[in-house]
């Protein structure tokens, strides 16, 4: 399924909050139906690039450099424009369920609502797809999930039912943030075989970003090595992996227990 | 809107939810809620009873005239009469059983029965707070969206100044100024009281001045009342307008920080859905809260401007049974008060089932 | 960032930066105005804040900056002068709220059982009246006096800090170094006095300020009533009830109470500002509380 296709390309990509550069010029690009990973300790500027492609830094954050998608720079799209690619276009999950879904809304209201404004779809037709895109994630009884609130349900399925959200609205990138690191080790497996699967089934360019090698070995498709603001190796899986040309994404690797080749 | 459709969220959730017992979670809820409430109203007379009996005053020096005082005859009939020669126990039997069955007993003051009296008060008292809590959630509310969206810039440093010095005003003060300069200098305010004398009162249905005056279609009166009204009850919000908004701006903060806003910002919603439907949503939990504390310094607010606008309500009724020992009035407006406390704690309690499904779904 | 377990020293540690606030700043310099006016009233005052003399109910001009009232005094040495009742018991008050709140609110957070149940329940049935007319029935049961006004007030202002004491202590008590403490054999009382009192002194205080202007605008509306200070005495809400009688004189009650509202203010600003200071979670203790 994998065209090489490039969807999303940053170029140079650096973010200043209050003088202090926390991205340096950062360079990544993702294809259609490919999961690239992006690697590195907390505080190597992992999650700002994520968040910088939405146009969600921080109050205060300056970013400069280009983030093209479909011949358009986000960084100088105009507020409207921006807001039609956020979910749209590019959507994003967020690490932890439990406090990414608003706990006093509907599931059903919080998978509809942006269909509504994004795709102009009535109320039948979005509560039609909702129900339809839950089940896709595998939530068992979907048409009654549909009614219900967020602590009704388990971790796993909250992350399930954030996906089913950031999915709603067919988007060609989608920005996974840590998804799997507030939850379980036992439903962890599934909730990353169904990103796997989702981004070959729609041919979804995704950014799984995550501090978790295994997570990475278990289903990236290119990895990308970050350290203090700057991606200090890119590669597909099999080579970042198995014989990392850095010194730092050995060290990263050495410091795995019983994960190292 | 939020409450219309979270009505209708619980509607589609409802049968999903239903207990075992089949009770529905919300009346179970609302039981409970009403059961606590009936324990602390008891626990309400049993503390005014005991308040306004076991404290160094005497009602009979109060409320006797120096020669009266000097005659042991008079003084053991008007003890008799006010049943203050039965033992203690006996009198706070005798009070609960009366006040379970609507009486109060009567005033030593008027002379009429306390319920008579508080029917006729409480409803003025109600009107003015009423007005001023819904002036304080409109404008305390509002005030308080636009100082945390525009945090550390102008508008939150004015507005912060404003509602610190809304906060320190003191409310008898303020009324006697706004009184004077509204009224007096610049008559621009109708003066005292809850209509003008010239128009007449529409007819009393519910207590409520502009409400009996819509239901008797006496446009008239309904314009004198709302004239009459806006005065005091700007004066008496004051305070809880500086109060909400205060709060309001800290909750707003809180919840603009928190994960599912970034998330509703990704999804790209426009700004005014956010604010509305996830920001405010869940910032009104706190402020409903205070909204519902802050009707207890109004109702205590209305002994000091009620004097002052000469509002014939529980204020002043208030006033003049603690100052004449009065205990029947004394004692039924406690009771009165306590109530109506308990009835605002229970709507906000409801209030916080409608905005939280957590809270309906337990 | 993780807190101090000494959150005494995080709040001194971060005091200087509130106190350069330019709200903490003008708080603090009209609060110690007062004071200064309140110890040196007697020296600057112009007149005899009870001495009747001609003319009556004359305007603010020279002489009398602020006017006279109906018996002839001079309203701004009044005005002073009433700094000196209003101030001290004011203070008083709060010291005695805080001490007797905070120490039963410790007691029901650290001991729990029965003894969280009764204070705490108390606590909720003085919640349940609207402050002023408790205290007004108090007052009145009591007779109308300065003293009973301020037991009127204590009676309604202790609850506040029971509850933020009691729920700051429970925050507490859990915490490592209060289990080590009782591990290592220390007695409760040693515990309670040496791990968690540190911790819930900043918070109080604070509390505190903030609760000055409360307790002043309650005492004073006391006055007002007529349940508080006796007549000649110079009390600033007992000045503002005699400018109703005459209130086309409006000298006569505007001055005490921009009195008060000055001093409430002062407070405001410098309690607002250091809540601002403490970390937010216990900011948030006490904004929750505090009502």
């Amino acid at each position: 399924m994998s065209t090489g296709k490039t969807t999303l390309d940053i170029t140079g990509l650096k973010v200043t909050i209050g003088g202090r550069e926390i991205l340096r010029g950062v360079d990544l690009s993702l294809q259609e139906g490919r999961v690239h990973g992006l690697a590195g300790e907390s505080g190597s500027g992992k999650t700002m690039t994520g968040l910088a492609v939405l146009g969600l830094l921080p109050h205060g954050a300056r970013a400069t450099g280009r983030i093209a998608l479909g011949g358009r720079d986000l960084l100088t799209l105009p507020p409207r424009e921006l807001n039609k690619v956020r979910g749209g276009e590019v959507a994003m999950v967020f690490q932890d369920p439990a406090t990414s879904l608003h706990p006093m809304l509907s599931v059903g209201r919080q998978l509809t609502e942006h269909m509504r404004h994004h795709l102009k779809l009535d109320k039948r037709e979005a509560r039609a797809r909702a129900v339809e895109l839950l089940g896709k994630v595998r939530i068992p009884g979907a048409e009654e999930a549909y009614g219900r609130f967020p602590h009704q349900f388990s971790g796993g399925m909250r992350q399930r039912i954030a996906i089913a959200i950031a999915l709603a609205c067919s988007p060609r990138v989608l920005i996974a943030d840590e998804p799997t690191t507030a939850l379980d080790v036992t439903v962890q497996a599934g909730v990353l075989r169904l990103l796997r699967g989702l981004c070959d089934e729609l041919g979804l360019a995704v950014l799984l970003v995550t501090h978790d090698l295994g997570v990475m070995s278990a289903i990236a498709d290119e990895v990308s090595v970050m350290k203090d603001g700057l991606v200090v190796e890119t590669g597909p899986r099999g080579k970042v992996l198995r014989e990392p040309s850095h010194a730092y994404t050995r060290s990263l690797l050495d410091s795995l227990p019983g994960e190292t080749a | 809107m939020s409450a219309m459709t979270s009505a209708k969220e619980s509607a589609d959730a409802a049968p999903r939810v239903r207990s075992r017992r089949g009770v529905h979670p919300l009346a179970r809820f609302l039981f409970r809620r009403i059961l606590t409430a009936v324990l602390l109203a008891w626990g309400i007379t049993l503390v005014t009873f005991v308040l306004t009996n076991l404290v160094p005053g005497d009602p009979v020096t109060a409320n006797l005239g120096q020669r009266a005082l000097g005659d042991p005859a008079i003084v053991a009939q008007w003890r008799a009469e006010h049943g203050l020669d039965k033992p203690l126990w006996e009198q706070y039997v005798l009070h609960l059983r009366g006040v379970v069955q609507g009486d109060f007993g009567v005033s030593q003051q008027s002379h009429r029965p306390v319920a008579e009296d508080l029917a006729q008060f409480v409803p003025a008292t109600l009107e003015l707070a009423g007005a001023a809590i819904a002036v304080s959630l409109v404008l305390g509310v509002a005030f308080g969206v636009v100082a945390a969206l525009r945090r550390d810039r102008l508008p939150d440093h004015v507005l912060r100044v404003l509602s610190l010095i809304g906060i320190s005003v003191p409310t008898f003060w303020l009324a006697l100024v706004a009184f004077y300069v509204f009224f007096y200098r610049l008559q621009i305010t109708p003066g005292s009281g809850r209509v003008d004398p010239a128009i007449g009162e529409a007819p009393a249905v519910t207590g409520l001045q502009t409400v009996d005056a819509l239901i008797a279609g006496r446009w008239d009166v309904f314009v004198s009342a709302v004239g009459h009204l806006i005065t005091p009850a700007l004066v008496l919000a004051l305070y809880t307008i500086g109060l909400l908004t205060r709060f309001t701006r800290s909750a707003v903060l809180e919840v603009l920080g928190q994960d599912y806003v970034r998330a509703a910002r990704a999804k790209g919603l426009p700004g005014r859905v956010i604010l509305f439907r996830y920001v405010l949503r869940s910032a009104l939990v706190p402020v409903i809260t205070v909204a519902g504390l802050a009707f207890g310094s109004l109702l205590s607010g209305t002994v000091l401007v009620e004097a002052i606008f000469a509002w014939p309500g529980i204020g002043q009724y208030a006033y003049k049974s603690a100052t004449t020992l009065d205990l029947p009035a004394v004692m039924g407006v406690g009771l009165v008060v306590g109530v109506v406390y308990l009835v605002i704690n229970l709507i906000v309690d409801v209030l916080y089932g409608v905005i939280d499904p957590r809270v309906r779904l337990q | 960032m993780k807190r101090d377990p000494l959150a005494r020293k995080g709040l001194l540690g971060r005091l200087p930066e509130a106190w350069r606030q330019p709200l903490a700043v003008v708080g603090g310099v009209v609060a110690l105005a007062w004071l200064v006016v309140a110890l040196a009233a007697p020296l600057r005052a112009p007149h005899d804040p009870l001495a009747q003399e001609l003319p009556r109910l004359a305007p603010p001009g020279p002489g009398h900056w602020f006017g006279t009232d109906q018996l002839g005094r001079d309203i701004l040495s009044r005005v002073l002068y009433g700094a000196r009742v209003s101030i001290p018991l004011t203070l008083l008050l709060v010291v005695l709220s805080v001490l007797i709140g905070g120490l039963l609110g410790a007691c029901a957070g650290y001991f729990g059982r029965w003894a969280d149940e009764t204070i705490m329940r108390v606590a909720d049935l003085v919640f349940a009246f609207p402050t002023v007319i408790l205290a007004m029935v108090v007052a009145a049961a009591l007779g109308a006096s300065l003293v009973n006004a301020v037991l009127a007030v204590l009676v309604v202002a202790w609850p506040a800090y029971a509850r933020v004491t009691r729920g700051l202590v429970l925050g507490v008590r859990e915490r490592e170094f209060v289990l080590s403490g009782r591990l290592l054999g220390f007695s409760a009382w040693r515990s309670l006095r040496v791990d968690v009192l540190p911790n819930v002194t900043g918070p109080v205080l604070v509390l505190a300020t903030l609760d000055i202007g409360t307790a002043l605008l309650l005492l004073s509306g006391l006055s007002f009533l007529g349940l508080g200070a006796k007549p000649p005495s110079p009390e600033w809400g007992a000045m503002v009830a005699g400018g109703v009688e005459v209130f086309d004189s409006w000298w006569v009650a505007t001055f005490p109470g921009l009195a008060i509202l000055t001093v409430v203010l002062a407070f405001n600003f410098l309690g607002d500002t250091l809540r601002d200071a403490l970390d937010p979670r216990t900011a948030r203790a006490i904004k929750e509380r505090a009502l």
